[in-house]
């Protein structure tokens, strides 16, 4: 166990490093000199001389490259060109508040999704399997930016039961969720976030299920005089797995997919913040924040796979 | 036995007419299937909608109106109501769905010839080729695919063009993965050994041997891809992304309208309405089309 743990660790290392190198050239995308895009307008002829020393844009890309994730690794990201704020402050206090979503989408999203998918799985052909296979294309489908407008203008325009946007009065350092004041502007994004994933995951879910389903060891169970819940216990013991993985992607998206559902909803997580730095052509708050969401998402994947690897042995031995 | 030598071959063979090829009995699948038929017609209508855009829409999409702002549906022959700008929202749609179709597919098409070709060499190849191009595609699969998206197409300084190439290098990855998993099973199989052992070359196998097992995988893949496609190109229009207004894009008719929804909710939402109808459209006929097919991913 702890040989596959060493092994898989490894594995994440070089991803992770490549991952750095994307965010890197993304400064290098952007049309113009890369001072220009760090560096506000006004900076006088001081202020860059001393910029293009201290960042090394006099030096050759590798070594620039080296310099940046030598800082990146003692997390000075750099500064924000709209707030002139560190970048890190600005990202983890994003991150903090895109968390707080995610900590009630995810268990949403994965008891629903599973639950579809389970039910319609062990019954393929009937009603209810194709009610639920509906549904769930439905959620596959969904533009979850649109499906958040016509939440808003239902429960906010129309019945005013529930706040449009924002995150309440206390803002973001004084949000409680356990303050149904503050509470109550997580309930709309928070739904608006679990529709893509139940979608998915009923989808992963229902074609890991009727797989399983397929298999003679069920066959073998139903013959020796199991009783249905019992196997389908045992199903749905035999579909985790796969389903698993799923989960894990589907969690690294609600970190990092929400750009568009926080922009609806002007929730200041990361992905506001994201959309926020494409407007003000903020590349360092950019650079900085899409490498931390991917850094979360490599680790996710990483301890997927070792969750699954712990699940079904399987896998362990390749 | 002479007897069945001298039979006409009509009676030898009385099932010919009935034997399907391949594509004969996927057709046939299709045929039975009314839903996966409704929801190609669907995106066929959508398809000629947005070519016929000029002679199907009542009005100018780009003609504003100061008085015509904002209206209901069926207001003075606009059955969708007006925008904004006083411009027909039905003639928009049609016209949008040009761009946003445009913008959902090509990224599809080009990650397709890519990220196809990568993974046959990938799968072909010899080990060293094989770990260098799929390691580079796991640095790509490590980004949330709407992450990335943004990241490149906002870092480029957004645009039409520019959110197509974010979306082929979203794209190209995972289509990568799909061909190089079909062509390293067909690879050991033992017919591509025969064909080996008679002589073929390594340009006659992969034509004939490897393509022709890999092709289905990777098409369905891809035809499963263009709703997501159109789903991104629009997430990327409405955050301002994507074409420059006043073009007509369903994406970003969304991010527009929505700052009116305190004035004409319905009308705000038929939009994001084209681009659900769109994209449940093309995936039920991704999914008919791969149990017809019989592939499996």
């Amino acid at each position: 166990m702890i040989n596959l743990l060493i092994r898989r660790i490894f594995y994440a290392v070089p991803i992770a490093f490549g991952v750095s190198v994307v965010c890197f050239s993304l400064v290098y995308l952007a049309p113009g000199d890369p001072l220009q895009t760090i560096l506000p307008s006004d900076a006088s002829a001081e202020t860059i001389a001393l910029v293009k020393a201290a960042y090394g844009f006099d030096q050759p890309l590798p070594i620039q490259f080296l310099k940046w994730l030598g800082r990146v690794m003692l997390g000075d990201f750099g500064q924000s060109i709209a707030t002139r704020r560190p970048v890190s402050l600005e990202v983890m206090g994003a991150l903090h508040n895109t968390a707080t979503l995610a900590l009630f989408a995810v268990p949403i999203a994965f008891s629903t999704g599973f639950s579809m998918g389970a039910i319609a799985g062990c019954f393929p052909g009937s009603w209810l399997d194709r009610l639920l296979t509906g549904t769930a294309v439905i959620g596959v489908s969904l533009p979850n930016y649109w499906f958040g407008i016509v939440l808003v203008i239902l429960f906010a325009v129309e019945a005013m039961v529930l706040p449009a946007t924002g995150m309440g009065a206390n803002g973001s350092d004084g949000f409680s969720i356990f303050r149904w004041a503050d509470a109550r502007f997580m309930v709309l994004p928070v739904i608006t976030l679990s529709m893509v994933p139940i979608g998915i995951i009923a989808r992963s879910t229902r074609a890991a299920v009727s797989e399983v389903m397929g298999q003679d060891f069920v066959s073998t169970l139903r013959a020796k005089g199991l009783s249905e819940p019992a196997i389908i216990r045992h199903v749905l013991k035999n579909a985790l797995p796969q389903v698993l993985a799923v989960m894990g992607l589907q969690f690294g998206y609600l970190m990092g997919g929400s750009i568009l559902v926080e922009t609806v909803f002007t929730w200041p997580g990361s992905g506001f913040l994201l959309s926020k730095a494409i407007i003000n052509r903020d590349v360092p708050v950019l650079q900085g924040t899409i490498l931390m969401l991917a850094l979360i998402f490599v680790a996710t994947n990483l301890l997927v796979d070792l969750a699954q690897s712990l699940i079904d042995p399987r896998i362990r031995r390749t | 036995m002479p007897n069945t030598m001298t039979l006409p071959t009509s009676m030898i063979e009385p099932a010919a007419p009935k034997q399907r090829g391949y594509w004969g009995s996927v057709g046939n699948r299709l045929r039975y299937d009314p839903v996966t038929v409704f929801f190609g017609l669907v995106v066929l209508a959508i398809i000629l909608a947005a070519v016929f855009a000029p002679l199907l829409a009542p009005f100018d999409p780009y003609k504003e109106s100061i008085i015509g702002r904002l209206k209901p549906l069926g207001w003075k022959g606009h059955w969708l109501g007006t925008d904004e700008l006083g411009r027909d929202i039905l003639s928009r749609l049609i016209h949008g769905g040009r761009v946003s179709l445009l913008m959902g597919v090509v990224p599809v098409a080009i990650a397709t010839l890519v990220g196809g070709t990568l993974g046959v060499v990938g799968g072909f190849g010899g080990r060293k080729v094989n770990t260098a191009i799929m390691r580079t595609m796991d640095v790509f699969y490590a980004f949330p695919s709407v992450l990335l998206a943004v990241a490149i197409s906002g870092a480029m300084g957004g645009g039409a063009t520019n959110g197509m190439i974010a979306l082929s290098m979203v794209f190209t990855p995972a289509m990568c993965r799909v061909a190089e998993t079909a062509t390293a099973q067909v690879k050991n199989l033992d017919f591509v050994e025969a064909a080996r052992a008679t002589g073929a070359g390594t340009l006659t196998i992969l034509r004939y041997h490897i393509l022709g097992n890999v092709l289905g995988p990777v098409f369905i893949y891809a035809s499963s891809l263009v709703s997501v496609g159109i789903l991104l190109a629009s997430g990327l229009s409405f955050l301002g992304l994507g074409v420059k207004p006043p073009t007509a894009d369903w994406g970003l008719m969304l991010s527009t309208l929505r700052q009116s929804i305190y004035v004409n909710p319905v009308v705000c939402a038929l939009p994001g309405a084209a681009i659900l109808i769109t994209s449940v459209s093309f995936n039920l006929l991704s999914d008919g089309i791969r149990s017809a097919m019989d592939v499996r991913m």
